[in-house]
């Protein structure tokens, strides 16, 4: 939260406690601006969010702990399909989402520990292929467990998977005040899904400034030395892998009971890419930077799908370049030019492992910096 | 026992592709340790660049004849892979070099799927038909055993291959100074090999063979794709790992063990599974093989060729 | 003196090379103990062994009275013996103190939840960590940098720095590899100084040096190794005398079998 009003260009480093309120009064207001555009922006806003989980799970994985995950939608799609599974006419069970979002961050993390227990000792680069053969695999048996017995209703999906109900109150209904107001789903979407954003932010860090966090970027920068001061890599690494899995699940949990019905096909291997784009984009290990760059990442595709649309079509009389297309360029545009010039990413943080201000009179030592 | 022949075929002639494309991660990941993870799309570009190549021929010299169209569709693309992965290290990898080690896999993963959305954007998202200029009808059948001339056109240019590039790295200067540079950058290059020269030239040869693998794998399948050279990919860089990566020898072997594993395996899945899992799930033996290896002979089979590599 | 660390007919072998054979020393509790050698003789190798980097095919270590797990570098440091290593091995990306603050790991409790909670033991224990942090850095003389990322350090200081995230581990034994490869004289100085502090406050310390002069000068007793065999163990007065001893180090091969162990 600090370093996202930090990261406000001028006014951040001026007026520390005023940039901050910018970030509040923004985040608080954005449906509202995007509202001025349509719907679909509100719409856009919310998977915006899911997106920013997703990037904040995997950058505990990849940021803190060094670790590249390439399968890591495929906890999204545990998430996803645990709440399809128990809330949806499919199996004719509707549990209340309360128990069915954590059950699936459990079966998420499970399926971190079960992938992480026999690989997370192997080189970086050989991690990253295994993680992507899982990846795959997850998506394989989405699209093929319909026979012999119908699990997962291959590639249609699950359809008609039940909202989310807050104390008995259904968030996907417009709320209606008086006769003349009437507030979207969406709107209310946004602010559900921006309280568990908050939340994971405000968890993740507490995270990263604790002997685990630190842990975790000991194990990044230096393996060797990292044993060499006793730390159990295989079960930090094991914690980062299940923890970031977490919030992949609780994120997949919220996607499908926002969109309704999922289907192998949000589950790709782009989708794993384009989480990790953000990631990299932002600041891998920096907070601030993965939240703007999954936030960026997300809306400039949307926003290209509608100026460059309309664009070619006035220029050329056709559509050369699809949104999809398009985002995919974007996309991988991002991930090399981003390694090439900026490696640190967007936001480069100061790293922030510690609180020195927790001793007084430890911060003798701002004169070395 | 005609099923088993049959699906040993079948699994040598995809092995010798797998071979190939094996050869070109083991050779980068043996000089630069890293994973050239767009070396499967450089297959998928090969391909669609034969392709392109072989329908402007049949519009504009229409009596060149099957083989001869062939020949120079496959030159072609052969030579425009070359440029391309010369062109892949020099403005991607090389600044990567002494970077912190997620970098340059990053970047990789990146080109990967630019290369991609490259291949989208000229030749769309349809499955194009390869046309088949050697002839997949089976000849007779041998023992029971069906195999297709095309097949035989793969197995005997692979083994070639295959050849070629053993004694290429081990008889000529070339080779061994990518033997050199591969063992110790610095030292090779204090000896006068000039190690970046050596490391494109890896990065030629290696796309060389793709493109080939490509225009084989097309034709023997009848189809080219954009995303095809994803799963070859990932397949050929397990074969790779599987016979010890940064070992030549270790490629091949590896290459023709999964081409013969995922054929038979998918053969007899079903009988396995007791009906449970079909070939759908065929892609997934790769991915099992590479997991199992990793997990208890992350050497491979042969060993990694940690000193002598390339 | 009380024996703190007695390795027992330790051998090592890396395929057909024989790394260390038979090696047996003692060290006690509370003196600067030296390990010296020819390049090749095998103190990294016995460092590694030590350490639990390696697995030796023989013998076994006996450390505070129980015998060190093998093979197990994290349990070895939870046991009470902390490294440093001969190519300073920092977390390069995060500063002085939380190398330092992350050294603190093994003697801190906070589990995921308490910290997810915040819990007050949490928190006071996150304070802690803090402050013996900042106490190392002054310990060593680098607090004026706690907020700078190592990376960033001068050669020396990040010696010292290396030094006081292996002192966070609250070790028994403090093993340097070799620590003043690479320093000039000053640093060197200043270096023995700090070692003597170290031991004086109550650490054991074990050097694995190249720079003959400053061990004899700070340690109390010393063994040489040569060929991966111990030929020499006493104190440096005494080495400095052994036949064995000179031989290895003017290069006469294959002399030490003559001289047996002093």
């Amino acid at each position: 939260m600090n370093e996202l009003a930090n990261a406000i260009p001028w006014l951040g480093k001026r007026n520390p406690a005023a940039a901050r309120w910018v970030v509040i009064a923004l985040a608080l207001a954005a449906p509202l601006i995007a509202m001025l555009f349509g719907k679909t922006w509100v719409r856009i806003l919310d998977f915006a969010l899911l997106y920013v989980m997703l990037a904040i799970g995997l950058n505990l994985v990849v940021g803190f702990a060094g670790l590249l995950d390439l399968g890591y939608i495929a906890f999204y799609a545990v998430g996803a399909y645990t709440f399809a599974f128990l809330a949806s006419p499919h199996f004719e069970l509707h549990l209340p989402f309360w128990l069915v979002l954590p059950l699936g961050a459990v079966f998420a993390a499970l399926a971190g520990i079960i992938l992480g227990l026999p690989t997370l000792r192997l080189r970086g680069d050989y991690l990253a292929i295994v993680t992507l053969g899982f990846g795959e695999i997850v998506r394989i048996f989405m699209n093929n467990l319909n026979h012999p017995v119908n699990i997962t209703n291959g590639p249609q999906g699950i359809n008609m998977i039940d909202p989310l109900v807050l104390f008995g109150w259904d968030i996907s209904r417009p709320i209606r005040i008086g006769e003349e107001i009437t507030i979207n789903s969406l709107f209310l979407y946004y602010y559900v899904f921006l309280a568990f954003v908050v939340l994971s932010i405000i968890l993740v860090q507490r995270l990263q400034i604790s002997r685990v966090g630190r842990a975790w970027a000991a194990i990044r920068e230096d393996e060797l030395a990292a044993k060499a001061i006793g730390i159990n890599t295989r079960n930090m690494k094991l914690l980062a892998f299940s923890l970031g899995a977490t919030f992949g699940g609780v994120a997949g949990g919220l996607f499908a009971a926002f969109q309704g019905f999922v289907s192998p096909e949000s589950f790709s291997l782009m989708e794993s890419i384009a989480v990790l784009t953000m990631v990299v984009f932002g600041g891998m290990g920096n907070l601030a930077g993965v939240v703007v760059g999954a936030l960026v990442l997300t809306a400039l595709p949307e926003i290209l799908r509608h100026v460059a649309v309309p664009v070619q079509q006035a220029v050329f009389n056709q559509v050369l370049l699809d949104p999809e297309v398009l985002r995919m360029l974007l996309l991988s545009l991002a991930m090399i030019f981003m390694m090439l010039l900026r490696p640190a990413g967007l936001i480069p943080a100061h790293s922030r492992y510690s609180r020195p201000e927790l001793v007084v009179g430890g911060v003798a030592g701002e004169a070395g910096k | 026992m005609e099923t088993l022949l049959q699906q040993t075929v079948n699994g040598l002639v995809v092995g010798s592709v797998y071979a190939l494309v094996a050869l070109g991660y083991t050779m980068v990941y043996g000089i630069l340790g890293l994973i050239n993870f767009a070396h499967g799309d450089i297959l998928m570009i090969g391909a669609l660049v034969a392709l392109e190549a072989i329908r402007l021929l049949q519009l504009h010299a229409p009596d060149l004849g099957l083989i001869p169209t062939l020949l120079a569709g496959l030159s072609i693309s052969v030579v425009v892979c070359m440029i391309l992965g010369f062109t892949i290290e020099r403005t991607a990898y090389r600044r990567l070099r002494n970077a912190p080690r997620l970098a340059p896999l990053i970047t990789a993963i990146g080109v990967s799927f630019l290369l991609q959305t490259i291949a989208m954007i000229i030749w769309g998202r349809n499955y194009h038909t390869f046309p088949q200029l050697v002839s997949t009808t089976p000849i007779e059948p041998i023992a029971g055993v069906f195999i297709t001339p095309v097949q035989i056109v793969i197995l005997v240019v692979s083994a070639v291959l295959m050849v070629a590039l053993v004694l290429l790295v081990n008889k000529t200067r070339l080779g061994r100074a990518m033997r050199a540079t591969a063992e110790n950058h610095k030292v090779a290059s204090l000896m006068g090999v000039d190690t970046n020269k050596i490391i494109a030239a890896t990065f030629i040869i290696g796309s060389a063979l793709a493109a080939v693998a490509g225009v084989m794998f097309s034709s023997n399948y009848g189809i080219a794709h954009y995303a095809m050279g994803f799963m070859p990919g990932l397949k050929a860089f397990t074969a790779a790992v599987l016979g010890g990566i940064g070992n030549l020898g270790g490629a091949m072997l590896g290459g023709l063990l999964l081409g013969l594993v995922e054929s038979i395996g998918a053969g007899y899945i079903e009988d396995l599974s007791f009906g449970f899992l079909n070939s759908s799930y065929q892609d997934i033996f790769a991915f099992i093989i590479l997991g199992i290896v990793l997990i208890f002979r992350p050497t491979g089979l042969l060993g990694e060729r940690v000193a002598d590599r390339a | 003196m009380i024996t703190l660390l007695e390795a027992r007919n330790i051998s090592k072998r890396f395929g057909g090379l024989t790394a260390l054979s038979d090696v047996s020393l003692t060290i006690r509790k509370g003196e600067v103990y030296g390990l010296i050698g020819p390049n090749g003789a095998g103190k990294t190798t016995f460092f590694n062994v030590l350490t639990g980097a390696y697995v030796p095919e023989e013998g076994e270590i006996v450390f505070n009275g129980t015998e060190l797990p093998t093979g197990k570098p994290h349990e070895v440091v939870a046991s009470g013996i902390a490294r440093t290593f001969q190519n300073i091995r920092l977390f390069r990306e995060l500063t002085a103190l939380e190398n330092v603050m992350a050294g603190h790991h093994i003697r801190s409790r906070a589990n995921p939840f308490s910290i997810l909670l915040q819990t007050k033991h949490a928190r006071e224990e996150e304070r802690l960590i803090t402050e013996r942090a900042f106490e190392l850095l002054r310990y060593v003389g680098i607090e004026r940098f706690a907020d700078t990322v190592s990376k960033n350090l001068s050669y020396g200081d990040q010696r010292r720095l290396e030094i006081a995230r292996a002192l966070a581990t609250e070790p028994q034994l403090l093993a340097l590899d070799e620590p003043a490869a690479g320093m000039n004289a000053t640093e060197t100085g200043k270096l023995r100084e700090l070692v003597q502090t170290i031991r004086h406050d109550g650490v054991t310390v074990l050097l694995i040096e190249h720079d003959v002069k400053l061990v004899m000068g700070l340690c109390d007793r010393l063994a040489v190794l040569d060929f991966g065999r111990k030929i020499a163990e006493d104190v440096p007065a005494e080495v400095q005398k052994s036949e064995a001893v000179i031989a290895a180090y003017l290069g006469g091969h294959g002399t030490h079998k003559a001289g047996a162990t002093a």
